[in-house]
């Protein structure tokens, strides 16, 4: 009963910890540019097809490749912030949201030409496949490593902002960015960089969850609602407010579909609605 | 401020190019006989569009689940014919007061709250009822769709053919009678007070207006209109799947509002037939090219094109009539 | 002596006449098919098998030529689906209907055959009561229930007692797990546990969990193809399920021929029971693969051989019916008739005209070749839909 319980929490927290990463971009381009970026799955997408790349063509080791989407993801989203997103900061969420949906369909039909409709194969290392026995709980070394690794990255991404003056300079432009730019930051290099960091997050999430969830064209599409909710859910003020919620609705996600398989999938959905009703400004935000 | 028959408030003569309009689509039945099943289904995505124009052009609430009013409609038609009831008007009056039902209940989780949690909230209730239909097999038919529809013939008199003639005028006479009353609303005392509070909620507060009562009772309305959308559509092909609650419905619909332009009535007809028309044959040429065309089209539509295709042609109008002005004057 | 020659030149004549004449109206068959979407390739295998036919016994039947027509139906759209078979009935004329990958625009398709009397040949879904809606529609595909009875019974026999069952969550899924429950228990099985997951699922971390908390002897899944067979082979191997002792068995879908690269190792040594194996080796299915290699590159499965099957069905009635095509006439042909299939020998019933067909047990081996195979080694000859 106790391992059991233990299980799916593990399983849920790792689930939600990819999410997290996939996602924290989303929140901090929305905060930060109040910007609703629809094609943020496709940054993902783009981080999954350059690990499955690097592996099957360029002879990559997995570790290796991930290094590798982030820089490629990030560059890309470096690229499209200058000739697209830039001018759309100033115009209403309905623009964006259609501009980025086109952006989105160009991606999929792109990378359906490319690669083809059909799932990619991906083999994890040895190393990082399998299970180990950790207090008598059967643990899944691939979800503990997709838990380390988002684990760092928090505790990286939280320091970079409170600990030093780019991230500074991020939070002072996220709050009042007319006074930050009368002080000499310069806004916006600050919005471009945080935007590229975001999208290379996304795409190293891409290619870490490839193994979880799988990666076909239709990877933006099927996937942009569960990014959204943690965004939604978990406020764009920080980083703190999507960890808590991609973690929250990881865990009772997993857990409904363990515990209640029949309503397995209401619980995700329901859970936001109500969640949204009782905070509207998520988790943790600023009205 | 949108282009658009706003300045003629308390319109009693509608301009010529409507009256044309509707001409025209009466016409069809010689013009693009061969098409008119696929005239039909335009018309149904032009109404539904309209229903999605009241909350996203008239209120302002961005919607990606608006197909779930679409589909309780049709489902609630389905069912009824199902169930032996196959009249058909009777059966739009029934589907039309579910989804309104739904709209209503729903409407108060989604006046609150700003954009973001406005489109999540409204995707959230599309899925739920997506997944409640695929689950419910004994009701629905689930994901295998709702077979065993038989209609009866429209007025007593007209059985549903395979040409698609007595779907497309039954669409059409319903669809126009829809138009109308929603003409007359727009540009009522009420119609106006919705624009005033997409433009300046606060402002409509501060002037004693009962904005949220507003918002709630046009959230309904359109809920209502997308129910008969989603009836029309269950009646004209005698089949409900699963698909008329899908986020893609819900997503294409809103990019065929866009492109066709919000705001201005006639954009949602506007945008449904440009969109549709344009799928059935490019698609037929190479689909993975149409969605990658049509993807650089929306960004197209964003950056340039204001106003979508509607408000483009209305500008042109208004550039033609000044330069016709200009010409007449001594 | 001249009136023999006479008779020699009006015979000669009339022959040239006969030869010059104008070619007949083209034979057009209306292929209702997902071109795009989610979907896309159960379209793409159905055309690409169907192309595939044509091209190796020639574009002329009887005289006529035959062109394929194809409606894109963009994916689990029924409305498009009926209005596109509207389209090819009262404009392109159609003479036969075919194509059809999913149940819902095949079912919202039938009402139109039964008024047009146009014949509709189901060349992939796989719902049993999609044959019942309509006098006029064939199917040569298979049906789910027929795919997985003879599995249930081969476990039975192999010293299966216990089984969980897993699903996907939609129509033939339900269909799936019902007949196998149907099937296991009459034989004096015992179904320990059944999951019903969600039909776009990606995760089956829980699930899996679940099953190997409750440590059944065996698992049975069905999952459309797509990424969910994927997702679920490796979540198995993963989690070490088979570690566990628990063997898994499935349908054919589940390792299905064009998917199976994408599973790694995991699937090797798993049990399914389907209609049709790349591997199978007859000389039928040598041709097909060839013809298949002509068209498209990469590996053709068992929707691709609906797509040739069903063009098989359509030539042999327009050979028997001599390019006169009349739908009653095409049922009466239809019904009975035997095809010399690549997977075999397959008889469309005339009773419910849906297929009857060998289902072969497989497993998953990697051949000499170093690719992963369906290695047939058992059958189970003349399996009905049970479903009727």
């Amino acid at each position: 009963m106790i391992t059991s319980l233990l299980g799916v929490l593990f399983d849920g927290l790792a689930y939600g910890m990819l999410l997290f990463l996939i996602s924290v971009g989303l929140s901090v381009t929305l905060g930060l540019m109040n910007f609703i970026n629809l094609a943020h799955g496709a940054f993902a997408m783009l981080g999954g097809y350059v690990c499955v790349l690097a592996l099957q063509r360029w002879g990559l080791p997995f570790l290796g490749a991930l290094p590798l989407a982030f820089v490629i993801s990030a560059l890309a989203g470096l690229l499209l912030e200058r000739v697209l997103y830039r001018h759309l900061y100033h115009r209403s969420h309905l623009d964006q949201v259609l501009a980025t949906i086109g952006l989105t369909f160009m991606a999929i039909a792109a990378a359906s030409y490319v690669f083809g409709p059909l799932q990619q194969p991906l083999q994890v290392p040895k190393f990082l496949s399998g299970q180990v026995s950790v207090l008598g709980v059967d643990v899944n070394v691939y979800r503990g490593f997709l838990l380390a690794v988002g684990a760092l990255l928090t505790v990286a991404l939280t320091l970079a902002l409170e600990r030093t003056r780019f991230g500074a300079a991020v939070r002072a432009a996220v709050d009042k960015p007319r006074a930050a730019e009368a002080l000499g930051i310069r806004v916006g290099l600050v919005f471009e960089t945080t935007f590229a960091v975001g999208c290379g997050l996304a795409g190293l999430g891409g290619a870490l969850g490839v193994q979880v969830l799988g990666l076909d064209p239709a990877f933006p599409l099927k996937f942009i609602v569960y990014f959204l909710l943690v965004v939604t859910v978990g406020g764009t003020s920080g980083i703190k407010g999507p960890l808590y919620a991609a973690l929250l609705l990881g865990v009772f996600d997993i857990a409904g579909k363990y515990y209640v398989p029949q309503i397995g999938a209401f619980v995700i959905y329901a859970m936001m609605v109500i969640l949204l009703v009782l905070r509207p400004q998520g988790l943790i935000g600023r009205k | 401020m949108k282009p658009g028959p706003a300045h003629r408030t308390r319109s009693s003569r509608p301009p010529l190019a409507e009256i044309v309009f509707w001409l025209v689509l009466a016409a069809g039945f010689w013009l693009w006989p061969s098409y008119l099943p696929l005239a039909s289904q335009v018309l149904i995505a032009g109404l539904f569009a309209l229903s999605l124009d009241l909350v996203l052009g008239y209120a302002g609430i961005v919607s990606l689940g608006h197909a779930a009013y679409f589909g309780v409609g049709a489902y609630a038609a389905g069912v009824l014919s199902k169930s032996g009831w196959g009249e058909p008007l009777s059966g739009l009056l029934v589907a039309g007061l579910c989804a309104g039902a739904t709209g209503f209940l729903t409407s108060f989780l989604v006046v609150r709250g700003k954009d973001l949690t406005r489109l999540m909230v409204t995707t959230g209730i599309g899925l739920l009822l997506f997944e409640l239909a695929n689950r419910l097999t004994g009701l629905t038919g689930g994901n295998d769709g709702l077979i065993g529809m038989e209609m009866s013939p429209v007025l007593g008199a007209f059985r549903f053919d395979m040409y698609g003639k007595v779907a497309y005028g039954y669409s059409l006479a319903v669809i126009f009678a829809l138009f109308l009353v929603m003409r007359r609303l727009v540009n009522s005392p009420f119609g106006l007070s919705l624009r005033g509070i997409r433009d300046n909620p606060a402002r409509m507060v501060a002037l004693g207006y009962p904005v949220h009562r507003r918002l709630i009772a046009m959230y309904t309305l359109a809920a209502v209109y997308a129910g008969v959308a989603g009836a029309l559509l269950a009646q004209t092909t005698q089949f409900v799947g699963t698909d008329v609650l899908s986020f893609n419905r819900s997503a294409e619909l809103m990019v065929m509002l866009i492109v066709g332009g919000t705001g201005m009535l006639y954009g949602g007809l506007a945008g449904a037939a440009v969109f549709m028309v344009a799928h059935h044959y490019l698609s037929g040429i190479n689909p993975t090219y149409w969605q990658f065309w049509l993807g650089a089209f929306l960004i197209a539509i964003v950056m340039f094109g204001r106003g979508g295709v509607l408000g483009a042609c209305l500008r042109l109008e208004r550039a033609w009539r000044r330069r016709m002005s200009r010409s007449a004057a001594p | 002596m001249l009136k023999h020659q006479l008779k020699l030149l009006l015979s000669a004549a009339s022959l040239l006449l006969a030869a010059a004449a104008p070619a007949q109206e083209p034979l057009k068959v209306g292929m209702v098919v997902e071109m795009s979407g989610p979907f896309a390739d159960i379209g793409r295998q159905i055309m690409n098998g169907a192309r595939a036919y044509v091209k190796a016994h020639g574009d002329v039947v009887a005289g006529r030529r035959i062109v394929l027509i194809v409606k894109d139906t963009t994916g689990m759209a029924p409305d498009v689906a009926k209005r596109q078979a509207q389209e090819l009935i009262t404009n392109d004329k159609v003479d036969f209907l075919a194509g059809f990958g999913l149940t819902p625009n095949a079912l919202s398709v039938a009402p139109l055959a039964t008024e047009a009397k146009k014949p509709m040949v189901i060349m992939n879904a796989a719902t049993s009561i999609i044959t019942t809606r309509s006098p006029y529609i064939a199917r040569v595909s298979m049906t789910l229930p027929q795919v997985t009875a003879p599995l249930a019974t081969w476990a039975l026999n192999n010293g299966v007692k216990q089984v969980y069952t897993l699903v996907a969550d939609y129509g033939p899924g339900i269909d799936a797990e019902t007949q196998f429950k149907k099937t296991f228990t009459a034989g004096g099985g015992q179904i320990v546990g059944s999951l019903r997951t969600p039909p776009n699922n990606p995760e089956f971390a829980p699930f899996l969990q679940r099953i190997k908390d409750a440590r059944p002897q065996a698992l049975f899944i069905f999952l459309p193809q797509g990424e969910q067979p994927v997702a679920i082979m490796k979540g198995f191997a993963e989690r070490e399920l088979d570690k566990a002792g628990i063997k898994l068995i499935a349908t054919g879908d589940v390792t299905e021929d064009s998917l199976i690269e994408a599973m790694g190792n995991a699937p090797l040594g798993v049990v399914t029971t389907h209609q049709y194996s790349v591997a199978h080796d007859s000389a039928q299915n040598r041709a097909f693969l060839k013809a298949y290699a002509d068209i498209s590159a990469g590996r053709p499965n068992f929707m691709a051989v609906g797509g040739w099957d069903g063009m098989a069905a359509i030539y042999e009635v327009a050979k028997r019916l001599e390019g006169k095509i009349d739908g009653d006439r095409a049922m009466e042909v239809l019904k009975g008739m035997k095809i010399d299939s690549p997977r075999g020998p397959i008889v469309i019933d005339p009773a419910t005209r849906d297929v009857v067909q060998t289902i072969y047990v497989r497993r998953v081996e990697r051949l000499k070749d170093g690719k992963l195979y369906n290695v047939e080694f058992d059958q189970v000859q003349n399996v009905k839909d049970p479903g009727k």
